[in-house]
C-alpha cells in the first residue's frame, strides 16, 4: 500500500512490521516523531510490544540489551548527543553479541548546540562493533528496518540504520508500506540460540582475563581476544549476509537495490562523486547537469559503512580516473572518515584513482546542487593521473 | 551464547567451582578451619554449614568436616568474617611455602 508519511513514520511502520517486542527511548529531536508514533501503536493496540520510558539514551540501551539476553526483539532510536550518552552500552551491545537495531536520526554533535543534520555522530560510533547502514529515502528506510533485524538476528551483531535529520525524518515522501503477510514471511520471529533462563542459571559476559580458561566442566574457552576475533569474523561475513538478506527481500517485495553501493551514471565515468545518506540521491542533480555539459561524471552512495564492502568499492571506482569525496563528518586532524576507507579500499586497485576530499553541511548548512557542480568542476579540471597526498580538502558552502 | 555452529561467542560462564577460573593462585591469605572449634565437626553431624553458603567461589564443600578447596579459594576472607563460631582464621600464605621462614613447626 502506498503511503505519504515522514522519513520517522516510515522508520516507524518498519518497526511494527519487524513485531519488535521491547521499545526503550529517551526522545531528542530530530529522533523524537519516531519514538511517538511507536508509543501510539503499542498504546492504541496496533503493536503487541512493551514500551518503557527511561531516564537517559544509556538507560534505553541498556534495557535493550537486558530485553535482547531475554530472548525479546528490541529496538531504540536516537540522535547526535543522545548517541554519545549511549556509546558505553553500544559497545557493551556489540560485544555481548545482542541483535539490537537502532535507527540514528544523524544530527550534529554540540558543541556548540546545533539540531540540525550531519554525519559526526553516527560516524563517531564507526568502531564499535555495530553493522552501520546508511539510506537515501523514505522506502530505504522502511525496508532498512526490516532487513536490519532479519541481518541482526543472522550474525549476532547489532545494526544501525542511519538516516539523515530533517532532511529525510521530517520530509514527505510516498513510499510502498510493505503488507504485514509479507513482513512475517520474510522476518520470523527471534529466536536466539541461549535466552535467560531461570532454570539454567548462567553469568553473561563475565570477566575475562587476557588468556584463554578453562570452564567449570574442564573445557578450555575463549578469552577477551578470541571473542574479539570472533565478532571481527562474523562482521566481515555479514558483509555476505547482507548481499543474500537482499536478495531474499527482493523475493518477496519486488524491490532490490544494490546493499553496498549505490551507483548512478557510472558505466563510463571517468570522475566519480561519492558521498553517503540522502547527499548522494542530491548527487545525481549534480551528475545529469554536469553530462548534458559534456563531462563524464557518475555519482555512488555508500549504503553499507560497517563493515566496510572494500571489494565493491574498490570495483566500482576502479575504473574511474578522479573519485571526489563529499562528507558531512570529519575526523578531526585528519580528513574525512569515508576519504580515509575509500583511500584505504583503492590502495591495492591498479592505477588506482586520485581521491579528493570535500567537507560539506557541517550542523545542517545549507548544500546547494550549484555548489556542488562547481565543486565537481574544480575536480574535473585537476591533473588526471596526480595521486593526491598532501592535498587539503575543499570546505563547501564555507563563509567566513 | 553459542552460535549455530556451536562456537562461542559470547563470555559466559556457570554457576561452580571455578567459575572465576583457578582463582587460588589469587591467595594471600589462606583460610583454615579449626576443626576442634568448627560447629559441624565438632557436632559430627550435618550443621550451620554459613562458609559454604558464602564462599563466593563455591570453593567450600557442605559436608562434615567442611572441607575448602584451594584450588579455587581466592583468599577473599568471608567464610572466616561469617563463622558463627569464630572456626576459621586467615593464615599468611607464606606460612605454607616450605623452607620460608615463617613456615610453621
Amino acid at each position: 500500500m502506498h503511503r505519504i508519511e515522514s522519513g520517522n513514520t516510515a522508520a516507524a511502520m518498519g518497526v511494527r512490521l519487524s513485531r519488535a517486542q521491547v521499545i526503550a527511548a529517551y526522545p531528542i529531536t530530530p529522533q523524537t516523531p519516531l519514538t511517538e508514533k511507536l508509543a501510539e501503536y503499542i498504546e492504541a493496540g496496533d503493536m503487541q510490544a512493551e514500551y518503557i520510558p527511561v531516564e537517559s539514551e544509556h538507560s534505553a540501551m541498556a534495557v535493550c540489551i537486558a530485553a535482547a539476553s531475554a530472548g525479546a526483539r528490541a529496538f531504540t532510536a536516537t540522535s547526535a548527543n543522545g548517541l554519545l550518552y549511549m556509546h558505553e552500552q553500544i559497545h557493551w551491545a556489540a560485544g555481548a553479541r545482542l541483535p539490537v537495531v537502532m535507527c540514528v536520526v544523524n544530527r550534529g554533535v554540540g558543541a556548540p548546540w546545533t539540531v540540525w543534520n550531519d554525519h559526526q555522530d553516527s560516524m563517531s560510533q564507526r568502531d564499535t562493533g555495530w553493522i552501520q547502514i546508511y539510506v537515501n529515502d523514505h522506502q530505504q528506510i522502511i525496508d532498512t528496518v526490516i532487513k536490519a533485524f532479519c541481518l541482526a538476528e543472522e550474525t549476532s551483531i547489532p545494526v544501525m540504520v542511519c538516516y539523515d535529520g530533517y532532511l529525510l525524518s521530517h520530509t514527505y515522501m510516498p513510499f510502498d508500506m510493505p503488507d504485514q503477510d509479507k513482513a512475517d514471511r520474510f522476518l520470523k520471529p527471534f529466536e536466539p540460540e541461549y535466552a535467560l533462563d531461570p532454570k539454567m542459571p548462567a553469568n553473561l559476559n563475565t570477566v575475562t582475563l587476557p588468556e584463554t580458561r578453562m570452564n567449570i566442566h574442564g573445557i578450555e574457552s575463549p578469552g577477551y581476544m578470541e571473542f574479539r576475533a570472533r565478532l571481527q569474523e562474523d562482521f566481515m561475513g555479514a558483509i555476505d549476509s547482507v548481499a543474500r538478506i537482499e536478495t531474499q527481500f527482493s523475493r518477496i517485495f519486488g524491490r532490490f537495490c544494490d546493499p553496498y553501493v549505490e551507483k548512478y551514471r557510472m558505466e563510463d565515468a571517468d570522475t566519480v562523486a561519492v558521498s553517503i545518506g540522502s547527499l548522494s540521491y542530491q548527487f545525481r542533480d549534480v551528475v545529469d547537469a554536469l553530462r548534458a555539459g559534456g563531462s563524464k561524471v557518475g555519482c555512488m552512495g555508500v549504503r553499507l559503512y560497517r563493515p566496510f564492502p572494500s571489494r565493491a568499492v574498490a570495483e566500482a571506482l576502479g575504473a574511474a580516473r578522479k573519485v571526489a569525496v563529499f562528507e558531512k563528518a570529519l575526523s578531526y586532524g585528519y580528513q574525512g572518515p569515508l576519504h580515509t576507507d575509500i583511500l584505504g579500499a583503492l590502495y591495492a586497485s591498479k592505477d588506482r584513482p586520485a581521491v579528493y576530499g570535500h567537507i560539506l553541511g557541517l550542523g545542517g548548512r545549507k548544500i546547494r546542487t550549484p555548489d556542488l557542480v562547481d565543486a565537481m568542476k574544480k575536480v574535473l579540471a585537476k591533473p588526471v593521473g596526480s595521486q593526491v597526498r598532501d592535498e587539503p580538502m575543499e570546505w563547501i558552502g564555507l563563509k567566513l | 551464547m553459542e552460535d549455530s555452529a556451536g562456537r562461542q561467542i559470547v563470555s559466559h560462564s556457570e554457576p561452580g567451582p571455578g567459575d572465576g577460573g583457578i582463582t587460588g593462585s589469587w591467595r594471600v591469605l589462606r583460610p583454615v578451619i579449626n576443626l576442634d572449634v568448627c560447629i559441624p565437626a565438632r557436632q559430627k553431624k550435618e550443621a550451620c554449614f554459613i562458609c559454604w553458603l558464602y564462599c563466593p567461589d563455591v570453593a567450600i564443600t557442605r559436608s562434615v568436616p567442611p572441607v575448602i578447596d584451594y584450588t579455587y579459594c581466592k583468599g577473599c576472607g568471608i567464610c572466616a568474617r561469617e563463622c558463627p563460631a569464630k572456626a576459621i582464621s586467615m593464615v599468611e600464605e607464606s606460612a605454607f611455602t616450605k623452607g620460608e621462614p615463617h613456615a610453621p613447626d
